[in-house]
This record gives C-alpha cells, structure tokens and sequence, in this order.
C-alpha cells in the first residue's frame, strides 16, 4: 500500500514509530498529484511543492525534538474553494472571483493550521457550490476516479476526487443540501455534515447561510472525527455557531453498535433507486443487524417535499448572498460597462454561471412581493415540520439509515440539460440540511459496474457521537472488495 | 373646500456607539475614506454579522422612553437592493419583527398636549456614501467608513395634523434620544433625520389621501417647512382638480421646494426576508426591567418636577428641559442658591438670546453655572441693578470673567448710600426748577422725569428703589 492511500491515523502512527517521515508522505502525495492531476482536475491550486515539503520537514523536526504534534501535523490537506485562506485566491470556481484574493482566514482553516496542517491545494466545485456534479465549475471539470467518464458529484467534488485518488490524505468541503455527503458516496470515501452550527461558517463563502456547514471528507471513519475535532467549535465570529460543548469523537469509536436502534424510513420510495443501490443497502441492513443493531421503520411523512422545500429557501437566500457581486468592490467588472445599470448589468451576466443565475433568478422570484407568501414563507412552514419529525423520529432510534443517493456517480453531462434530474440526485441528503442534524456518507459497497455507494448515516441535533459510533462500527466490520481506480 | 393634513414622520436616529452595528469597526467622524472598515461592513465573502449588544440596549431605552412594547424575540431581516454604498446588496434591517412597537409620546403645541403614537421602532444598519469629486471627474467613489453604523428608525402613527406638531414631535424625539444619552442629536451631520409622509383629506373624511414622503429633513425647521410646502402644493393639486401621485420626494432646503425623485411604480420591491445569519434576538425580561430602573429622568417628568419643585410656569419649565444640557445647567445655579424663578429667566431670556445670537451651545458657554450664580446673588443683595447686571452678563460671556470682577473693574456698583442719593436728588432739583414747579403745580408724570435724571447722574448705578424713595419724599405731594 502506498503511502497515499493511507489513512491520517495510521500514518501518524507510523511515523511516531519512526518507520515513516512526514517528508516522505507529503512526497508521496505531490508525487501522486503530479502523476495522476492532468486526468482528474481535481485542483483549481495546488501549492508549491517547496512550501508543502518544508511544512513537512517542520513537523519532522518537531518530532524529532520529541515534542507532541496533532495527527494533522504536516499531513497534506486539501480545502474546498470556497474556504479563505488569507493571501491566497478564493475563486468559488467563478469568473466573478477568479482574481478575489481573501484579506483574511476562515475560523475552520485557522483551526486547522492551529493543527499544523499542510495545505496542498484548493479543490475545484461547482460554483458558488450550486451543483452535484462539479460540472457547474467555471474553470474546470473534474472526473470521477473510478471511472474517468463520471462526475466525482458536487458540489464539494474537487475534495472527494483528490481524496480518493490519493491526492490529498484529507479535505474539507462544505454541505448545503448535501455537497459533501454526495461526492463522497461517488467517490467512495468518508463525508460528515455535521449539526447546523457545529462548525463556523466564519471565512467560507456563503450560499444559503441556513444551511451551509463545512465538514470533512477523509478516507476513513477515524480521520473524519479528527478532523471534525479539529475544526468544530463556537466562535463568536459567526453568530449561529453553537455553544454546546463538542463532542468526544474518538471516545465514540470505541464503542460497540449493539442495542442501538437503528430507523429506516417507510416513506422513502427506495424501489424508484437504482437496483444495485437497493442491493447494496439491503445487505448494509443486514450487517447492522448481525452487528446486534435493532433495525426499526420510522416515519417521516413530509420528506417527499424536501426537495422542492430545499429549491426555495436555498434559492432565496442564495439570491440576496450573491448580490454583493455586483463589480463594484471586487470581483469582475464588465471593461463594457458605461454607466452603474450596466455595470452591475453585464459584470453579473458575464461573471456568473448559468446554473448560479437560474438560482439567483429562482430565489429573486420565491422572495418577491405577492409570492413570498406562497413560496419562501411556506417552504419555512414545510421545514418546520420537518424538523420536527425528525425530532419525533429521533425519540425512537438512535441513528436513521439510508443510501446516500438514488443512483451511483452518474455519466459526465448526462444530466447537465435537465437540472430537476439532477436536482433529485440530493433527495436523500438534502433532510438533513433541513433539519440541521448531522449526518455521515461512509462507503458502503460496490455495484456490479465497480462504482462506490455510500450508506448515510443521520443523527438528531448535536448527536454526532452515535453516527460516528455507528459509522465506525460498520466501516470496521463490513467487507469491501474495492475495485481498483480508473488511474 | 377645506382640506386636512395626515402627517407621519420616520426618524433615524443614529445611535452613538463606538462601535458599528454588526461589527467592532469605530463609528467616529472624519477619518480618511474606508479607514474605517473590515471584512464585515465591506460586505467581503464569507463575513458574518455579529450583534452589538450596547445598540440592542438602546433600542430598548428608547422603547421604554416611548412607552412600547419591548417584543423580546424581534429578528432582523434582510433588506435587497443594489447601490454602490451597499457592500452586500442588502441593509440589515428589521421588518414583521421590530425591537419596539405600540408607544407613544406627548407633545406641546400652543399650550395644549397631544398624544402621537409610536408604531414603531426598529435597528438597523446605515450605508455607506458615494463622493463625487475625486481624481477622475467622471467617477464617483465609494466611502463605506459610515456603513454599518447603528441607528434606530421611529415610525409614528399618522396622528400629526399640522407642521408646528410636526416640529414639536421632532424636538420630543431629539430631546428623548439625547437624554437618554444613545444619540448625539446633531441635526446638521444627520445625527438625526426625518421623512415625512403627508397626505390631504377634506375635512370630516375619515380615509387617507394619497400621500408623499418628504426625505432628507434634517433641521427641525427643515421639517416645518417641508410640510407647509407639501400640504400647499397638494391643496393647489387638489383645487385645481388634478390627483396626488404617491411618491418620494427631495425636499431642497436652499430653495425650499420639492421635486419628485421617484413615483410608487418605480418603487423597488425589496424582498424582506428574515436575516439567516442572524438568530432571534432574545431579551431577557429581567433586562427590561433593569433599562426600565436605570432609565434616567426623561424630559416629561422633569419639566413636571420643574414646575413642582420649582414653582415654573409649565412654559419656562418645558423650555428649560428641551435641552437636558440646559436643563442641568439650570439647576447647577439653583442648587448655588439662585432663586429658581429668576434663574429660569435669566436661562430661558439673556442666556438663550446669547447662545442663539453666537451660534453657542450651553456647554461652550463661557458663562458656567457659578458664574451666573454669582451675577443673581449681585443682584440679590443690591450691588447692582438688574439693568446693570445685563452689562456684567454681556460682558461675561464674551470675555469669561468673574461677575463681581466686571464689576469692580467697571465700577458698576449700586449706589445706595442715602446721604450720596439724597445729594444728588437735591442737585437735580435745583438744576430743574421749572419741572419742580409744574410737577407740582399737578403734572404727576413728571416723576419719572426726576427718577431718569438721578439714573443718567450716576450712569444708572443708582439704587432704583431708594431713587424712588427720596424723589418721592424730596418732592413731596404732586
């Protein structure tokens, strides 16, 4: 096994063991971006390989000296394009803000390089993270490592496919109606939105302030809680992070899946879903049964219009986010503009994507006068009850359990002309964001055609100890034959 | 026919924090263009709002003031559109959920007091401003020192008939944001400002005309005058037979007349919707009670204990309390052992005629509380006259000296020594004989004649009451 493909833990044991340096890992992570980046396009930046080889040596010579470093220390990540890094560009794979340079850090990457990260690049997306395929992006699109014609999903599918591939040991991506959960699933590998609030949205660019929330997309269950550890946390920058005290991630692992009480919900129509998704989350049910998981049906009615729910209030709030770019400030600006109507008029024509207006166009309309009533206001009744069915659900069970997407990583293009079947494919993750519980993607198994599936895993508010627990549990003791990558 | 003004006004008041609305950026004038400005009020990607709790509190000392309601679960809401003084394309503002709602407060007009409701009040951010001179004469630049700064906007109910309780609304307002201390009040570097709507209706109608909002008032004369206009131009609209449009129009205080700036159809649709980034702003009720106690003597209560404590006149006291500045003054001299009714002259006559003839505030005044105590108790004992003692006054606030000081420089003591008096009287006889005669002889006018000469001899230092005294006697019946 190659250094890349292992996970953060098992490397940082490694090398406390003295049989591995930090320089040789980030090496061989550069070393694998160099081979294998002109294929996926994972990156919209990659750092100097210097930077990232002197940052390792830091932290070797730290060990060295004996001091105790984070597992994170010197091991190269990967970080959405949409989190600032001060001094460097974010550019929300738009035109708009290809030539933004962020004058300050976001709350989650100053917490990281508290940690000593080792940031390797910025990963490509859709824009302004509006997408599920990646496609969306301006500047690039990226592949699906296990197979090269597929889209890696989106909106967070620079990270996942840099992670999979091996081009980067860990990411961060960012989740609205599930853009971290979904790529990850596509991409075979370990996603966590966690509960609205746990982690602040301070520095990463907004696109519905409601229900963004930046989580971490790692090659194992174990990396993902050290990375969230890392990242989670009130800051008073952002006045929605929450207060409660974070969670014992890596206490949680420890624990045993048996008597937890596991919910599958009735009202999600799985025979509309892909027949190996079916297949694959049959037997996911039955290993947590054999696990000692009770396995119960919960009921959660109102989830057929979280969707369409989802399509008005992200929407909204995208349309009065995006606003502020308007070419005045920063950002691009029409050279054909004469006057102030056609600066904002053509700078946003040219600047933004397709898919970001039809939002913009889509939000404008749902919060105008004579419609809000109808649509914003009662997208936020339809929420509400939401949420509180799955505050009901979740005086029940424990943990409920579903395929992450209908159908495994679709063809590149196949659904960029119809934007509601590619709306669909967030059907089963976008709840979540509604309800703000946290949920977790971990590969579940393989179709016939050797594409990865994920089994989502959510929790109630402030839960992330049990879908880790649950995780972790299945992630350890389920077989999985991997196909190798398309690379 | 005759018509009938409906009058509302929305103030924004600025609040005085040091810090903006949403951020920890200062709110203070003067400083080079966007110095005072942060990823927050520049509206930069990925920035967040934060609360400042002190503008929250303000809100609510103004609600109490007012007599509102305080709603302790308000929200702030987005409000959308483009310009380039708006960093993020929205104002943070509050919409269905405002902090305050439901007061009212009591104005004075010709003697009479009126209740006007609060609909009411609510926080929000300011904007920034554009300057339109600057190295290429073409362009205009944007400043965003100003955005983000904290104010509070005051809707009243259309209870305002005409354009004195217009005025007199405006001057309780200002009276009200600056005792309680959240608000500079300073008109002229729109500390404070007003819109006002006006409608007509003829009188007897129960329904509203359509109306107009009046903008950017910013003198409580400004207001006054605006309104006079307006309601004068809708009469003449109306008589003529034509239709008021609803609009917004720019009053220009240089000209004194509006012009229309934009007409209802063209009126933006702003897409309130509740400000994701922001939770509910909850307050504790135990916070209210605790404004409620601390909230300082408000002008009402004070021109009340004025007239009480006092024994004002409910006119001279309400003068005094206009101004809390005033007002403390005031009483600085009384508590010098002033008599309260003859400080209260001096304050609300010489002292408020000085100030306005040199553009003073009472705290530039070089005359302080001592001082003017001083010149009453000079008066009070008889070493001057009141008359003199407009000299002294005069001659104090220009030059800042000690009353008494003034005084003996200028040798402008009463004379009151009976022998001196009695001797000048008797000169003054002599020297008019004639007069004496005819006074006499009937003419009982005349007396004042005797007393005015005894003034000019001593250059008015003469004790009126003992000039009196000895004419009276020297002369003897009329």
């Amino acid at each position: 096994m190659k250094l890349y493909q292992k996970p953060i833990h098992t490397l940082h044991q490694q090398r406390l063991a003295k049989e591995v340096t930090t320089e040789e890992i980030a090496q061989s992570v550069l070393q694998r971006i160099t081979e294998t980046e002109q294929r996926l396009g994972s990156y919209l930046a990659v750092e100097q390989s210097e930077a990232v080889m002197e940052r390792a040596k830091a932290v070797d010579q730290q060990l060295q000296k004996g001091e105790e470093v984070n597992p994170l220390a010197g091991m190269p990540i990967a970080v959405k394009d949409i989190f600032n890094i001060k001094g460097q560009a974010t550019t929300c794979a738009s035109e708009m803000l290809k030539n933004f340079i962020a004058p300050y850090e976001s709350t989650v990457t100053q917490k990281l390089l508290a940690q000593g990260y080792n940031l390797v690049g910025k990963t490509n997306m859709d824009e302004f993270a509006m997408g599920s395929s990646t496609e969306h992006s301006a500047f690039q699109v990226t592949k699906n490592p296990w197979d090269l014609e597929r889209v890696p999903g989106g909106s967070s599918g620079g990270s996942a496919s840099a992670v999979a591939a091996g081009q980067a040991l860990a990411a961060l991506g960012t989740d609205t109606g599930g853009s971290i959960r979904q790529p990850a699933s596509f991409c075979g590998i370990v996603g966590v939105k966690p509960t609205y609030g746990r982690v602040s949205r301070w520095g990463i660019v907004a696109y519905a302030s409601s229900l963004d929330q930046a989580g971490p997309m790692t090659r194992d269950v174990e990396d993902a809680a050290l990375m969230l550890e890392a990242i989670m946390g009130h800051d008073k920058n952002d006045s929605t992070s929450l207060t409660a005290t974070p969670p014992d991630l890596m206490a949680s692992l420890r624990q045993e899946v048996k008597g937890m009480k596991i919910g599958v919900i009735q009202d999600l129509d799985l025979s509309a879903c892909d027949s190996e998704v079916q297949r694959v989350f049959a037997e996911n049910l039955e290993t947590l049964k054999q696990g000692g998981a009770e396995i119960c049906p919960v009921s959660l009615p109102n989830l057929q219009h979280a969707v369409a729910t989802y399509y008005v209030l992200a929407p909204s709030e995208a349309s009065s986010n995006l606003g502020r770019y308007d070419g005045i400030r920063y950002g691009y600006r029409s050279p054909e503009a004469k006057n102030l109507g056609e600066v904002y008029q053509l700078s946003r024509e040219a600047g933004l994507g397709r898919e970001v207006k039809l939002r913009i166009l889509l939000g404008t309309f749902a919060l105008s006068a004579g419609y809000y009533d109808a649509y914003y206001l009662k997208a936020q009744q339809v929420q509400n009850l939401i949420r509180a069915q799955f505050q009901k659900a979740f005086t029940q069970v424990d943990a409920i359990v579903s395929p992450v997407t209908p159908t495994p990583a679709f063809k590149l293009n196949a659904h960029l002309a119809d934007p509601l079947q590619m709306y669909l494919s967030d059907a089963f993750t976008i709840p979540g964001n509604l309800a703000g519980i946290p949920g977790i993607s971990v590969p579940a198994g393989f179709t016939q055609e050797g594409l990865p599936v994920g089994l989502q895993i959510l929790g109630g508010l402030l839960q992330e100890e049990k879908i880790f627990r649950l995780a972790h549990w299945f992630e350890q003791n389920q077989t999985l034959s991997p196909p190798p990558l398309a690379l | 026919m005759k018509y009938e003004p409906v009058i509302g006004l929305e103030v924004h008041a600025q609040l005085s924090t040091a810090s903006k609305m949403f951020c920890s950026c200062s709110t203070s004038f003067g400083a080079a263009p966007n110095q005072h400005t942060c990823p927050v009020c520049l509206g930069l990607p990925g920035a967040l709002p934060n609360v400042n709790e002190k503008a929250v509190q303000y809100a609510i000392m103004l609600g109490l003031a007012t007599n509102c309601e305080i709603i302790l679960d308000s929200q702030f809401a987005r409000k959308n559109y483009f310009y380039p003084d708006l960093p993020k394309a929205y104002q943070i503002s509050q919409f269905d959920r405002p902090i305050c709602e439901k007061g009212w407060i009591d104005i004075e007009v010709k003697g009479k007091t009126k209740r006007i409701g609060i609909t009411r009040i609510h926080m929000e951010e300011d904007a920034g401003k554009l300057v339109h001179e600057g190295e290429d004469p073409n362009a205009s630049y944007v400043d965003l020192n100003r955005a983000g700064t904290p104010l509070l906007e005051i809707v009243s109910e259309p209870d305002i008939r005409t354009s004195e309780e217009a005025k007199a609304y405006m001057e309780k307002i200002h009276s009200f944001v600056t005792y309680l201390g959240i608000c500079n009040g300073d008109m002229e570097k729109g500390n404070l400002r007003c819109d006002a709507n006006v409608s007509i209706r003829p009188v007897g109608e129960e329904k509203f005309g359509t109306r107009t909002e009046s903008k950017n008032l910013n003198s409580f004369r400004n207001v006054a005058q605006s309104i006079d206009a307006e309601i004068a131009r809708q009469t003449d609209v109306l008589l003529d037979g034509g239709k008021i449009v609803q609009e917004t129009r720019l009053w220009d205080a240089n000209q004194r007349t509006s012009r229309s700036l934009r007409v209802k159809e063209d009126s933006q649709d702003y897409r309130y919707f509740p400000c994701p980034d922001l939770p509910v702003v909850l307050i504790d009720p135990e916070q209210v009670n605790k404004a409620r106690e601390t909230l300082p003597e408000l002008p009402d209560q004070k021109r009340d204990r004025f007239t009480q404590q006092y024994a004002l006149s409910p006119y001279d006291a309400a003068v005094l309390v206009a101004d809390q500045a005033i007002a403390t003054y005031y009483e600085e001299v009384i508590a010098l052992g002033a008599d309260a009714k003859k400080t209260a002259n001096w304050v609300t006559v010489e002292l408020a005629r000085l100030l306005n003839e040199n553009k003073q505030t009472i705290r530039e005044c070089k005359i302080r509380p001592p001082n003017l105590a001083a010149l009453l108790a000079l008066i009070a004992d008889g070493t001057i006259s009141g008359k003199i003692a407009k000299t002294v006054f005069e001659e104090a606030f220009t030059t800042g000296k000690e009353p008494g000081q003034i005084v003996e420089e200028k040798g402008l003591r009463q004379e009151s020594d009976q022998g001196a008096l009695e001797k000048i009287c008797l000169e003054i006889l002599q020297e008019n004989q004639a007069q004496v005669a005819a006074y006499q002889g009937g003419k009982d006018k005349l007396f004042g004649f005797f007393v005015g000469q005894v003034m000019k001899k001593t250059s008015g230092k003469a004790n009126p009451k003992l000039a009196n005294e000895l004419m009276k006697k020297l002369l003897g019946p009329a």
